[in-house]
Formats: structure tokens, C-alpha cells, sequence
């Protein structure tokens, strides 16, 4: 009762606001002229000379202000000192200011001049904070002032103005909305600016003014999408969030054909039978309209932009920018690749309990569509006896969206902990929750049921009465096999009082009257004693109950069915009145009586079909995930529609910035060109994220910073000028890197003229070396692993912007070019130092899964022809050799065959993805094709493949498991397991098959080997063996092929090509070496193979796993020898 | 016409329900927006059942509940509500940064510093500022000294300098810091979440750890950790100063610190890494179907503790609403029973492997109340020093960038997260 006191008082407070200040203290009147006074004394102390009293006396208004007391009084006072000297009196004068200016427009027109002065002051920031508070000020006699200011400051030469410019713009808007045209052109204009610290501002304005003109974003798009790993974290979220909407219109539904098959199923299985039957066998001539039209699905590589550069974005510790990523991916992912946010999602479920709230509505609404995604955390979502109420709730939404039939048994013993919780509501949650796994899944209804009907006998009434809701829904899917059920539901009308269960068992009672004729009449009667006493919905129940019971069983009920409807007739309720005057017409037959009395029994006795339970969360996702729409399910004020996908992309060549070369080239290179336009756009800011930048700042702290603000380019005092100088710097670069490789060193001495460090001739002899070896696995290796070659590639990729980072630098005075140089042997030596881990690729991982996942959609038989995917892509798995794993005989006509994909298992990264065919060789169709009784070594895991629910004669299908080896050569034994039988099966994987490549350079290599051989990494192991080469092996790229095909490894680029090495007299022998490292504990494994002319050679392997380096020399051994 | 804007305005409300101070971004918005609040709140009995969205008729209203005091927000359009949350949460952990707690009466006595700060971190209600590092260069702390100092000489404590942090592109960092003492101090800490079942067996464990960085240190140093063992960590987030990149390639943490205390990283151990549980707990609760009384037994004893000791380990219980008194006796530690909340604590302390620890004793339940449905769970705090429990080692700490040699250390912790017993 306390809390409610304080409540009403502080409703009197509230109504007080706007008063005089004498409101607030009415206990005594008094004060009132002594208020008077202290005002008094402000504006003397406002008045004085002295800087302390008019801080002391600010701060007194200021708190003022923050307790909601009224002091627009003194603003003649205050007003005057908005030029103050004092930094801090200033300040709070702005605080002021902006409060109550829009009360006393007149007097705060006095103020402008001041904020007119400090807009040209020489200082950026007493710029920004001019246009900031004069902006604020909501006084539309100065719109125009505004306007211009607002122009003005969006080319002002500081990023931080022109940031504040940004911020301006909504502000200006909202008072005066003619202004849009304008302030879209200055939008336009800032959206084109190139630093992250106005990127997300103008996004944000952009998103308030004219959300409707995406097509401004076009020539934005790419730059947004780079520069967003270093845009502040609010940023990100404006910008994810609006880049969402555009890709939804720009790009084509990564999902479509599945979306098309999962729609199917979802009707009938002949539907999907259909379906796929046209998918597989005539992709060609197909029948259908809809499918004649769809064009094998490519993606955008925009669209991939915009997922790879948002992946990253997932460990932020901001939650709203992880949420932000995972609608992103929810929308506009490909189905296989959403995965990747479950993990961040969970992790949010750590975090504050609002938080929590808000994550969990979202993963509700996600889990109904995409099941499969949190399965693996299903543990996280269990509740603790601490949770809050609402967390609780939610939680059990989840976990009931997440129930199928092999994970019902563990939820379904959660749940019955959950309903001894003291917390009610709680329990309540969970009964329905029963109730919606158990018409869910149909194994488990029974049990669901008779653990509801135990319920029936506890204390809680509450408890019951929910149970009874929820059984009298059960009930109605199979009622005649329940009728004992029903019977003891009928005399619980004797005790239950909650009316909505007392209406349930009445309704079952009338529905179902027939199962129980004897009991029915009774609890008839009982109810015709008590109706008057009854609650409206239990009294119209008694009146459906009467009327149903009169209609089969007139004998024994006419006269209590009289009754009640007479006691219904006089009803204070006009519904219960008017149902009772409606029924006694279509029942009870008078002459009167029209037509319908005669069908009086079908009507009220016709089958009703069952209740379909849903989630709440069901078809929310059509609101864009993580907005506050999503969460109320209700459109909110300015929410932007997330917006169908187009039927066919726009064009994309919207997005080109005017670089003529871009446009020409092939698809292949346009992929590289789009990794070196990154450096174009952003410079170093998001090129290599956080290193680039922190590198810049390192250099920008000692040099002069001050007046001409940030700086994107390396040095401090370079400006725009130097920057454009570094990008065409670059476009030779590119240019350069065209011509052939031959001419590279020449121009890598030139531009070295200034002898310079061996360290750093030598570090770019290494990348032209990488480079080289990249465009040289282009031409011959195609076949081998793409993976290793995408690495080369962005490692590549890196070095060219080192170097033309150094190109650039060999420009201003030397100076600078020296710290670059000491800079650049810090990083070495780091390198050298602390990391005894290789550097794969950065961009290793989301290449990777972008791969896996176009592998999985070829083989789930959808057409794709992707430009994007070179052929290299895909070759590497069909030179994968393939085992058996049912035999079509034993199989009883179905035939399994499986291969180590080596792509990445997006689920865990630390499983082998075994890519399975299920060919259904015999005359019927195989239904439910899953895995059942895993058995494995301890310590090993299985991933399922997702049940095949139906495989129809003579069809493939294919299906990815994740099995984690723990780097053991054990076979993983499990049954296979049809509608028909279960065959027992096992995988056993060759060594060679438990690593998984690893990029090195040559001297990394060596680096590695070295410390393992000296045991530096804890006592370590080399195994060598001498062999002679099969003639027809002799030649490089077959032992590269061999190899590779042996084990999943990636070449070393090494040091024999001679273009690159300066001439050495004495040819050494050929080395060839394959790095990579175990996929469960991420061992190094190195191999190397020299051989001589003659055939004869030597095989070693390093690795700290003995066991599977003997294995692996074996395995490597005979693949060369064969 | 209305544009949208992030956050209108910022109440903050004590858990009486007063409101004691508001700040608004735009034109000004009535307190008796907030009824809507209070009336949630009514109905919600539990503070933390208030749901931290609401919508009225013209606004929504966001909150959070932090140190039983209400930060609420209003907001007229559409707009992330995580956004609005988290941007709450930094606004309370900035006034505990600044004030060292979140409390009401310490918010009074520093309003205008907070109203400073306020106008800081937003714009029209869109975050501008909201780095501490940034924040402090702008607005300075209250320290005792220097508030005497501001008396004294009239000084101020808004920075004269105007700051830089905003305008560099490492924003999370001020320049010029300087120190004679440079230290840098990283605690890892993990905390333990499990929920353990009647019979003893776990029904879900893991662990979750989170890297707490102090960093004193001259200049713009650039720090790298490496772990002895990165494939522990399944899932990491990390403060912005991180390189993700460098993350992705080396496993390997590479930063220039923010000046000061921070989060650096937050991460949970894989899964597949089977957690250990440190302690056991042996429990007997049973309320009898006749006469108002029941009985209570626990027994903590260690599991694996890994050769460290078990330290402030404490049991807490809350008790079903009929139980109205708890006579009990503890060989070890003291326990309390509060009688309003019906919480059991039991505050053991130190755990000795030889004397098990042991409370026993009878609970009185209220006289006429039906017997309890079900028995109430435990839950466990503990704390074991120098450990991580998941095995996590920092193997290098290296610094780039400047000349001198800082202290380094690494310190580590264990700790009971949400540990539950269900019994």
C-alpha cells in the first residue's frame, strides 16, 4: 500500500508542473515569498561580475530544471550571460537555453548572435557546439538562420562539424518540415562523405527525413558497407538496420527456391513431391509458370558485401549491434548461412534482464521459422527459479517452438519441474505450453495428457483450472478415446470456481454429451441450482450445455433446460438474454419457428474442428526483427515497412562509383576489384579494420591534429589532396598488377630508391612472393583448394595495400616515412614474438562458409550456375573421393555414399562436415531417413543431418553431418534409420581428413617447423621418409595434387618459381610444403616434399600429434608411390 | 507532424516510485506520462516483472531497472528498443563510473554533473558521446579534492581543455595521458552457471568469463595477449578497441587500451569442454503433510576444486511464502532467515575438505497452510582465487608503441554464476 501512497502523491506532484514554484511546496504557504526571494538572489548572483556566483547560481538552476521545477522566470537573467567567458557557465547556460527557448522565443532571439559569432570561430569544436545548441534551440523565426548553418557546416573541413551538421538536420525538420527539399540535398551531400564518424549521423538523418529515398544510397552502398566496422557502435545500428531495408530491395531472395520447396511441404507431400520432381529431373522444361520463369539463383556479390562486412559486427559488446547483425542475417541471409547469430544471440541471454526481454521475443519469433538454428542451445533457454516472471514466460515460448520428436522427452521433463514452481503465472505458462507440444507432436500427446489430468488433483486451483483450458483442447482432437477423462472432469465441477475452467468442462460436457450420457443430465441440474451465481461465461455454457442436452436427450432434460433458459431470460446480461431468447427459437419447435429449427442439431452438434495452438510469436517476423514493432506487434509510429523482394534485381550497376575499369570487367575480377576498392573508398579507416586505424591514430597523436580535424589518411597533416594522390596510387597499383608479375620487382626497386631497411625489401620480396603464387595457383591449381586460394588471395590483397600504403608514404618529406618504417618492424617483430600461431587469411572464415553454403545448395539439387563461384570453386569436391556407406543390396535398395567435403561445419567449427547421398534405388518410396544410437569414443560428438522426411524412388538427396573426431581415426557408429529399417553403419575417416588448411608463408613455415622440431612447443615430433616417385608424379603439380588429395592441406607458396627470386646459381631441388592444422585442437600440421630429378625424394611431416603424423606419412606415402 | 527521434526524454524513478530527475532532448514531455509506468508497476509486484516496454497512447516507454532505481525513457516512434536499453545501461554505468554508485542520494548530490553528462551523451536524442574516456575529458569526476579545490577557487569541473578523444579515430581513447607509475592489470574472471538437478547430476553447465582490464599507461601503447590455449573460447564479444581482425587470424587480442577500467573482452567456453562443478551439495527438504513443520538438511562438500580452496561460499534458499520461521543450526558460518522475503541465507565462508560444512534443523511452517507443492531450489555462491576454472591461460602480454616497461599481471578468478540446485 506504500508504494501506491507514493504513487498518488506523486500524481499530485505531477499535476503541480507548469505552475508557479509555489505549487510544489504546499505544506507551507510561507515559503512562497521566500521563493520569491531566492530568485531573487539568482538573478543578483546572475547579475554580478564574479564567475563563481554565476556558476553557483547555473547550478542551482540547472538542478532546478533536472527536478522538474519551473524556472522560466529567470531566462531574462540567465540569457544574458550566454557569452560568458567560463566554459562551464557557458555550458549550462546552453543547458538552459535549450530548455526554455522555445517558451520565451522573443528573448532567446537575443542569444543567436552569439551561436552566429561561433560558428566561424577558427576552433572546430566551438563551431560544432555552436551549430549544436543553436540547432536545438526549437524557435522557427530562425529556420532560415538555421538552414544556412546547417549548409554551411555539412562542407565544413572538420568531420566532427560536419557530423554535427548531420545531427542538425532531424532537428531542423521537426520544426519546420517544409524544409525537406533542402535538407535532402545537404543529406545527399554528407552521405557521400568519407570518414565513419559522419557515416552514421547522416544515416540516422537520412533515416528520419526521407527514409523513402533509397535510391541516394546507391552510390553510398559499398562505402557504407566498409567503412561499418569502424562506425561507433549507434552508428552501426542505424546503419544495419537501414541497410537491411535496401538490400531487401535492391538484391533477390538468397532463399527462393527453398522458400519455394518449404512451402510446398508445408501443404501436402504430394505438393512437395511435385516440387522437387520438377526441380531435379526437368529443370528445364518445367511446367509451372512461376518456375519457368526463375532463373537459377546468383547472388549479388553486394549482397555478400554486405553479409561479410556485417558478420564481424556479431562480437560487439553492444547489444543492440548484434541484434541489429542477426535481423540483418535473419532477413536477408541465405537459409544455411543464418546460423552463425544463434550463438550471439545466446550470448545476449547473459546480459541484463531487459535485454534479455527483448532478445528472447526476437528468438521466439525466429525459432518458429527457423528450428533448427538454436537447437543446439536449447540448454541455455532453460529456466531458472530466479528468472522474472516475463523472462520465464518467454524462455518456455521458446523451448516450446524449439520441441520436435528427439528433443520432447529432455523438454517435457524440464517442464514438469517447471510446474512444481511457486510461481503461478508461471505454471500456468508451462501447462499451456503441454498443451502446445502435445497437439505439436503427436507422440507425445498421450502422455501430455494424462500428466495434465494429474494435475487435475492439485491443491492449486489455478494449477487446475489452467489444465482443464488446456486438456478441453486436447480433448477435441480424439474426444471418444477420453471419455473417461471427460467423466472426471465432471466432477470437478463440484469444486473448480476459476469460471473460464468451469465454462471448459461445461462446454466438453455439452460437446462430447453423448460419451457420457449418464453424467450429463446431472451436472445439468447442478448447474440449473447454481446459474444465478455463475459468471457470464460459465452461465453461457450452461446454456449451450442445456441446449445441446435438450437436442439429444429431450426426455430427461426439456423441463431443466426450461428452467435455465427462463433464468436466463431475466439475466442482467443482455448477451446471456439475447443467446437465451436465440436458442429457445432454434430449439425448441413452435409453429412459429422458421426453417431453422429443423437443422437446429447440425447447427449446434456439428464437428468442430480442434484448436490449432500457436505461438503468439507465429508470422511476427513480417515486422522487421528487433524494432519496437516487432516487439508490441503493432505498427509503431515511423516504422518503415521491411519490404518484399523484388521478383527481379534492379540493376546493380546503380551501385558502381564512376571508375571506369570496374564496369568492364570480368566477374572473376570484379571479386578482387571489390576487395581493393575498399582501401579506395575508406583509405585505411576500413581496409584492415581496427589495425589500420589504430595505426593512423599512433601517427596522427604525434603529429599535429588541432584545427584541421581527422584525418582518414596515415599522417596527421595530410589532407584531401594527398589522399586523392594516394588513389590513383593505388589505381596504378592496380594497373600494375595487370601487366605481368615479370615487371613487378622492377617497379617494386624503383619506387625503393631510397634504400631503405633490408627488413623491409625483404618483408616485400615475401608479398610479391604471395602474390605470385596466387595468381599462379589461378592458372594451374584451379582444381585443388579453393579455400588455400581465396587466402592467398586476400593475404595478397592485404600486401597491396601495405604497399601502396608505402607508396603513398614515400611522397611527404622523409619524416614520416621513417616512423612508417619503424612502425612496420614493431609489427614484424610482433609477429615474430608472440604469435605461434600462422596468419591464416583474415577473411578466411566468411569466405569459407559463403562457399560451404553454395556447395550445400547445389547439392540439395537447386540449380546454380554462380557467376561469382568460379568453377574452382566447386571442382575441389568432385576430385573429393567418395566412400560407401550402405550398400544399395544391404540397403534394400537405398544406397548411401559419403565424402569428407572439407568445408567448414558452419554449426561447430570444430566438426568434420561429411557430406552424405541417399540414392533410392528400390521401387517405394523411403520415408523418415535419420540418424538414431550414435556411438562413439568419448570425447567425439556427432552433429546430425537433418531428417530426410521423404526420399521417392530412384531419387538422390543429400544431407551434411558434422562429426567432431576429436583427432582420433575412430569410426563414428551409428544406425541409419528409414520407415522401414535401420541398417547399422560406421565412418571412419582417413587421416588425412582430420586437419584443415592452413595459410603460410614460406618463412612462417619454416618458422613453425623449426619450433617444433627444437620442441619448442612442447617436445615435439618429425617424421621422414625417404621414397621414390612414381614416374608419372614427378612434375610439380602432380605432387601438389596428390598430396592435397591425400590430406586437406594447403600449399605453402614456395620459393622455387623463379620469376621471383633473383637468379641463384645452383638450382636446389624442389621443396614443396602443405601446411594446416587438426580441426578439434587446432595442432599444426606441416608436410614437406622435396624431390630430385630422378624420382628419389623425402616425405616429411611435422606435428605435435605422433599418432597422426605416422598416419599421415603413411596416407601421403602411398598417394605418391601409387 | 512528429519526426522520429531516439529518446525524447530520461525519468529517473526510485523504487518508491518518486521521479527525482528528468531531462529532456526536445520540447518537453509532462510527468504524467510516467502513470503508465506506475501502473505497470503496481501490477507487477516485482520490480523486475515491470515490462521494460510499454506503450501509451502517444509514447512507448522504455526502462531498465538497475540499482532499485528505474532509469525510464520516452520515446514517440519507432526505434530499436535495445538501442534505447543499452543506452540506458551505459547512462547508469556511466553515473557509477563517475559517482562510484548508482544511487539516488548520490545522483542529488551531483545533478548538475549528471545533467552535464546527459546533455553529452545525447543529441536530439541520438547518442553522441558515450565513452567514459570521452566523457571525462569533457565533463571531469568529482573527487573529494577537487570539489574542495572548486569551492575554493570558483574552478570548474567541466574540462578547459577542449577534448580531442571525440575527434580522433580511436575515440574510446584520450590523448596525452601520462603516468609515472604504468600498469597495466588484467583479471580474468569466470563464472560458472549450471543448473544441478535432485539427484546430483547436471543438468546444464558452462562457463562464462570475461577479461576486466585497469590500464594506467603513458601515451598511445599498444597492447597484445595471447592465450596458451584460444581454442577454449567458443563465443567471444569484445570492447571496440579490440582488432577483430587480428582476433579472426592469431587468436591473438590486440588493442591500444582505453585510458582506465573497461571490459575488454567477454567470452563462453565451448561447450564440448565438460565443465567442472566444484562443489556438491547433499540437501534434504521435506515438509511434512501433517502439523505445521518440515525439515532442512544441507551439506556442502568440495568436487573438483582443482587443489584451491573453496572460498565465501554461501547457500541461499527462497523459501515457499508458508514458511514462517527456520530453527536451525550451522557448524560452520552463520544462516539468517528474513522473514518478509522468505530468504534462507546461509554465509559458510571458507570450505574445509575435513569438516564438511552442515545445516540442519526444523522449519516452522504457517499454521493452516497446505503443505508446500514443491521444494524451493538453491543457490550457490562461491568463489575460488588464482583458478580458471575452464583452464584458460594468458600466455603473453606484449607492448608496442612506447618505450618504457609497464607493470604487467594477470590475476584470476572463479566464481559461482547462476548456480542452481534444484531440489
Amino acid at each position: 500500500m506504500s508504494a501506491s501512497s507514493a504513487f498518488n502523491d506523486e500524481k499530485g506532484g505531477s499535476s503541480s508542473v507548469g505552475e508557479p514554484e509555489y505549487g510544489h511546496d504546499p505544506a507551507s504557504g510561507g515559503i512562497f515569498s521566500s521563493d520569491y526571494k531566492r530568485h531573487d538572489d539568482l538573478k543578483e548572483m546572475l547579475d554580478s561580475n564574479k564567475d563563481s556566483l554565476k556558476l553557483e547560481a547555473m547550478k542551482r538552476i540547472v538542478a532546478m530544471i533536472a527536478r522538474g521545477k519551473n524556472a522560466s522566470d529567470l531566462f531574462p537573467a540567465v540569457v544574458k550571460n550566454v557569452a560568458c567567458k567560463n566554459i562551464e557557465v557557458k555550458k549550462l547556460v546552453y543547458v538552459y537555453l535549450v530548455r526554455y527557448a522555445e517558451e520565451q522565443q522573443d528573448l532567446a532571439l537575443l542569444s543567436i548572435s552569439t551561436f552566429q559569432r561561433g560558428l566561424k570561430d577558427p576552433n572546430q569544436l566551438i563551431r560544432a557546439s555552436a551549430l549544436r545548441v543553436l540547432s536545438s534551440i526549437r524557435v522557427t523565426i530562425i529556420v532560415p538562420i538555421m538552414m544556412l548553418a546547417i549548409k554551411e557546416a555539412a562542407s565544413d573541413m572538420s568531420p566532427y562539424v560536419r557530423k554535427t551538421a548531420a545531427h542538425a538536420i532531424p532537428k531542423l525538420y521537426s520544426l519546420d518540415p517544409e524544409q525537406k527539399d533542402q535538407l535532402i540535398e545537404v543529406i545527399e551531400k554528407l552521405l557521400a562523405d568519407k570518414t565513419t564518424l559522419v557515416a552514421g549521423s547522416v544515416v540516422m538523418a537520412f533515416e528520419e527525413v526521407c527514409p523513402e529515398r533509397i535510391e541516394l544510397i546507391h552510390k553510398n552502398y559499398r562505402k557504407l558497407c566498409n567503412l561499418l566496422i569502424d562506425v561507433e557502435e549507434w552508428g552501426q545500428v542505424v546503419i544495419i538496420n537501414m541497410l537491411t531495408r535496401y538490400a531487401r530491395t535492391q538484391f533477390l531472395n538468397p532463399n527462393m527456391n527453398e522458400s519455394f520447396l518449404e512451402e510446398g511441404s508445408d501443404k501436402t507431400f504430394y505438393g512437395s513431391d511435385e516440387d522437387s520432381d520438377e526441380e531435379e529431373e526437368d529443370k528445364d522444361k518445367k511446367v509451372e509458370a512461376p518456375m519457368v520463369k526463375r532463373k537459377p539463383y546468383v547472388m549479388d556479390p553486394d549482397h555478400r558485401l554486405l553479409l561479410r562486412n556485417t558478420k564481424p559486427l556479431l562480437q560487439s559488446r553492444n547489444a543492440a549491434v548484434v541484434m541489429a547483425v542477426a535481423q540483418l542475417y535473419f532477413h536477408l541471409a541465405p537459409k544455411a548461412e543464418i546460423g552463425v547469430i544463434a550463438k550471439a544471440l545466446v550470448r545476449l541471454l547473459r546480459s541484463h534482464s531487459e535485454v534479455q526481454y527483448v532478445v528472447l521475443q526476437n528468438v521466439a519469433t525466429m525459432s518458429i521459422k527457423r528450428r533448427g538454428m538454436f537447437e543446439p542451445y536449447l540448454k541455455s533457454f532453460y529456466i531458472r527459479s530466479t528468472d522474472p516472471t516475463q523472462i520465464k514466460i518467454l524462455k518456455l515460448e521458446v523451448l516450446t517452438n524449439l520441441a520436435n520428436e528427439t528433443n520432447i522427452s529432455t523438454i517435457l521433463r524440464e517442464f514438469q519441474t517447471y510446474i512444481k514452481s511457486m510461481d503461478k503465472d508461471f505454471v500456468a505458462a508451462t501447462i499451456q505450453a503441454i498443451g502446445r507440444c502435445a497437439t505439436n507432436i503427436g507422440e507425445v500427446r498421450d502422455t501430455c495428457l494424462n500428466g495434465l489430468v494429474q494435475l487435475l488433483s492439485n491443491r492449486d486451483e489455478l494449477v487446475v483450472a489452467e489444465s482443464v483450458v488446456v486438456i478441453k483442447k486436447l480433448l477435441q482432437m480424439q474426444p471418444e478415446k477420453h471419455s473417461d477423462i471427460i467423466k472426471h472432469m465432471a466432477k470437478l465441477t463440484d469444486n473448480i470456481q476459476v469460471p473460464m475452467a468451469r465454462a471448459s468442462i461445461l462446454w466438453l460436457i455439452g460437446e462430447y454429451c453423448e460419451h457420457v450420457p449418464k453424467i450429463a443430465p446431472d451436472v445439468l441440474r447442478k448447474m440449473a441450482k447454481s446459474f444465478t451465481n455463475e459468471e457470464d461465461i460459465v452461465k453461457l455454457q450452461i446454456i449451450n450445455l442445456a441446449a445441446k442436452l435438450y437436442l439429444t436427450n429431450s426426455k430427461q432434460t426439456k423441463l431443466l433446460t426450461q428452467y435455465v433458459l427462463n433464468l436466463a431470460k431475466y439475466d442482467q446480461n443482455y448477451d446471456i438474454r439475447d443467446r437465451a431468447r436465440f436458442i429457445r427459437q432454434l430449439i425448441v419447435p413452435t409453429e412459429k419457428s422458421g426453417a431453422l429449427s429443423k437443422y437446429a442439431k447440425k447447427l449446434f452438434l456439428a464437428i468442430k474442428p480442434a484448436p490449432v495452438l500457436e505461438s503468439p510469436f507465429k508470422d511476427r517476423d513480417h515486422f522487421q526483427l528487433g524494432s519496437l514493432s516487432h516487439l508490441l506487434n503493432a505498427k509503431a509510429g515511423g516504422y518503415q515497412e521491411l519490404p518484399d523482394w523484388p521478383e527481379a534485381a534492379p540493376d546493380p550497376c546503380v551501385r558502381n562509383v564512376e571508375v571506369p575499369e570496374w564496369t568492364k570487367c570480368s566477374s572473376r575480377e570484379k571479386r578482387k576489384e571489390k576487395k581493393v576498392d575498399k582501401p579506395f573508398y575508406s583509405d585505411s579507416d576500413a581496409e584492415s579494420g581496427p589495425t589500420e586505424s589504430a595505426d593512423s591514430e599512433s601517427d596522427s597523436a604525434s603529429g599535429s591534429e588541432s584545427g584541421s580535424g581527422l584525418e582518414e589518411s596515415g599522417s596527421g597533416s595530410e589532407s584531401e589532396e594527398s589522399e586523392e594522390g594516394s588513389e590513383s596510387e593505388e589505381e596504378v597499383d592496380k594497373k600494375k598488377k595487370k601487366k605481368i608479375e615479370l615487371k613487378k620487382p622492377v617497379q617494386v626497386s624503383e619506387s625503393e630508391q631510397s634504400s631503405e631497411e633490408e627488413v623491409r625489401k625483404h618483408e616485400r620480396k615475401n608479398k610479391q612472393r604471395k602474390s605470385i603464387s596466387e595468381s599462379e595457383s589461378d592458372d594451374e591449381e584451379e582444381s585443388e583448394s579453393e579455400s588455400s586460394q581465396s587466402e592467398s588471395e586476400d593475404s595478397e590483397s592485404e600486401a597491396e595495400v601495405k604497399k601502396k600504403k608505402k607508396a603513398a608514404e614515400t611522397k611527404p618529406p622523409p619524416k614520416p616515412v621513417k616512423k612508417e618504417c619503424k612502425k612496420e618492424k614493431k609489427e614484424m617483430s610482433l609477429l615474430d614474438l608472440d604469435d605461434f600461431e600462422p596468419t591464416p587469411s583474415p577473411q578466411a572464415t566468411p569466405l569459407n562458409s559463403f562457399l560451404s553454403s553454395s556447395l550445400v545448395n547445389d547439392l540439395e539439387g537447386l540449380s546454380l550456375s554462380d557467376a561469382v563461384l568460379s568453377p574452382a570453386t566447386i571442382s575441389p569436391c568432385s576430385a573429393l573421393k567418395s566412400y560407401e556407406l550402405l550398400h544399395r543390396i544391404t540397403g534394400e535398395g537405398l544406397c548411401v555414399e559419403y565424402c569428407f567435403s572439407r568445408q567448414p561445419f558452419p554449426p561447430d567449427g570444430n566438426m568434420v562436415s561429411v557430406q552424405m547421398q541417399f540414392t533410392n534405388n528400390a521401387t517405394s518410396d523411403t520415408k523418415n531417413l535419420h540418424m538414431e544410437d550414435v556411438k562413439l569414443q568419448s570425447g567425439m560428438r556427432v552433429n546430425e543431418f537433418t531428417e530426410i522426411e521423404l526420399l521417392p524412388a530412384g531419387e538422390t538427396a543429400s544431407a551434411v553431418m558434422g562429426i567432431d573426431f576429436c583427432d582420433s581415426t575412430q569410426a563414428a557408429n551409428f544406425q541409419l534409420c528409414t520407415n522401414r529399417r535401420k541398417f547399422f553403419v560406421s565412418i571412419q575417416p582417413p587421416v588425412g581428413e582430420l586437419m584443415r588448411p592452413v595459410f603460410l608463408t614460406e618463412n612462417e613455415f619454416k618458422k613453425e617447423q623449426e619450433k617444433l622440431l627444437l620442441g619448442q612447443l612442447m617436445g615435439m615430433n618429425e617424421i621422414s621418409e625417404k621414397l621414390t616417385l612414381d614416374v608419372k608424379c614427378r612434375n610439380e603439380h602432380a605432387i601438389v595434387q596428390r598430396v592435397i588429395t591425400a590430406a586437406n592441406l594447403s600449399r605453402v607458396p614456395c620459393g622455387s618459381d623463379k620469376e621471383c627470386r633473383p637468379p641463384l646459381p645452383p638450382p636446389l631441388p624442389p621443396v614443396h610444403r602443405f601446411g594446416g592444422r587438426t580441426v578439434t585442437s587446432g595442432s599444426l600440421v606441416l608436410a614437406t616434399v622435396s624431390s630430385r630429378e630422378d624420382g628419389a625424394a623425402q616425405l616429411t611431416v611435422n606435428c605435435e600429434k605422433m599418432v597422426i603424423g605416422t598416419m599421415l606419412v603413411k596416407d601421403i606415402l602411398l598417394a605418391l608411390t601409387q | 507532424m512528429t519526426v522520429a527521434e531516439m529518446i525524447h526524454s530520461l525519468f529517473l524513478i526510485n523504487h518508491a516510485g518518486d521521479i527525482f530527475l528528468e531531462k529532456h532532448w526536445k520540447s518537453v514531455i509532462s510527468r504524467s506520462v510516467c502513470d503508465y509506468f506506475f501502473e505497470a508497476k503496481e501490477k507487477a509486484v516485482e520490480p523486475e516483472n515491470v515490462p521494460p516496454v510499454l506503450q501509451t497512447p502517444h509514447h512507448y516507454l522504455i526502462s531498465i531497472y538497475r540499482d532499485k532505481l528505474f532509469f525510464l525513457s520516452v520515446v514517440q516512434t519507432e526505434v530499436p528498443p535495445l538501442f534505447v536499453i543499452e543506452f540506458l545501461h551505459r547512462v547508469a554505468d556511466t553515473i557509477q563510473d563517475y559517482f562510484g554508485e548508482c544511487t539516488e542520494s548520490l545522483i542529488n548530490d551531483n545533478v548538475v554533473t549528471l545533467y552535464e553528462l546527459l546533455e553529452e551523451m545525447l543529441d536530439n536524442g541520438f547518442p553522441l558521446a558515450t565513452e567514459s574516456n570521452v566523457l571525462k575529458e569533457m565533463i571531469r569526476p568529482p573527487t573529494i579534492l577537487r570539489s574542495v579545490v572548486n569551492t575554493l577557487t570558483g574552478s570548474s569541473n567541466v574540462g578547459d581543455k577542449l577534448p580531442t578523444g571525440q575527434l580522433s579515430s580511436i575515440p574510446w581513447r584520450r590523448a596525452g595521458v601520462k603516468y609515472t607509475n604504468n600498469e597495466a592489470y588484467f583479471d580474468v574472471i569466470e563464472e560458472i552457471d549450471a543448473i544441478v538437478d535432485k539427484s546430483g547430476t547436471t543438468v546444464f553447465a558452462e562457463i562464462q568469463g570475461v577479461i576486466e582490464a585497469s590500464v594506467r599507461l603513458t601515451g598511445m601503447p599498444d597492447l597484445s595477449m595471447t592465450f596458451m590455449n584460444p581454442s577454449l573460447l567458443d563465443d567471444v564479444s569484445f570492447h571496440p578497441c579490440v582488432r577483430f581482425k587480428r582476433w579472426e587470424s592469431e587468436r591473438a587480442l590486440s588493442f591500444i587500451p582505453p585510458d582506465g577500467n573497461f571490459t575488454l573482452m567477454n567470452y563462453h567456453v565451448s561447450s564440448q569442454n565438460l565443465v567442472t562443478i566444484p562443489v556438491y551439495v547433499k540437501q534434504n527438504i521435506c515438509f511434512f503433510e501433517t502439523g505445521p513443520c518440515g525439515r532442512l538438511e544441507i551439506t556442502v562438500g568440495p568436487k573438483q576444486t582443482m587443489g584451491k580452496t573453496v572460498e565465501a561460499l554461501m547457500v541461499t534458499i527462497h523459501m515457499p511464502k508458508a514458511v514462517l520461521s527456520a530453527n536451525l543450526t550451522a557448524t560452520q558460518g552463520n544462516y539468517s532467515y528474513d522473514l518478509a522475503t522468505k530468504v534462507l541465507v546461509w554465509d559458510i565462508g571458507k570450505l574445509n575438505p575435513q569438516k564438511l560444512p552442515n545445516l540442519r534443523g526444523s522449519l516452522s511452517l504457517q499454521s493452516g497452510a497446505p503443505k508446500p507443492e514443491d521444494n524451493p531450489s538453491l543457490n550457490i555462491d562461491l568463489k575460488i582465487q588464482q583458478l580458471a576454472i575452464s583452464g584458460l591461460k594468458v600466455s603473453r602480454l606484449e607492448m608496442n608503441g612506447e618505450k618504457y616497461k609497464p607493470f604487467k599481471g594477470v590475476k584470476y578468478l572463479t566464481k559461482a554464476g547462476n548456480f542452481q540446485v534444484r531440489t
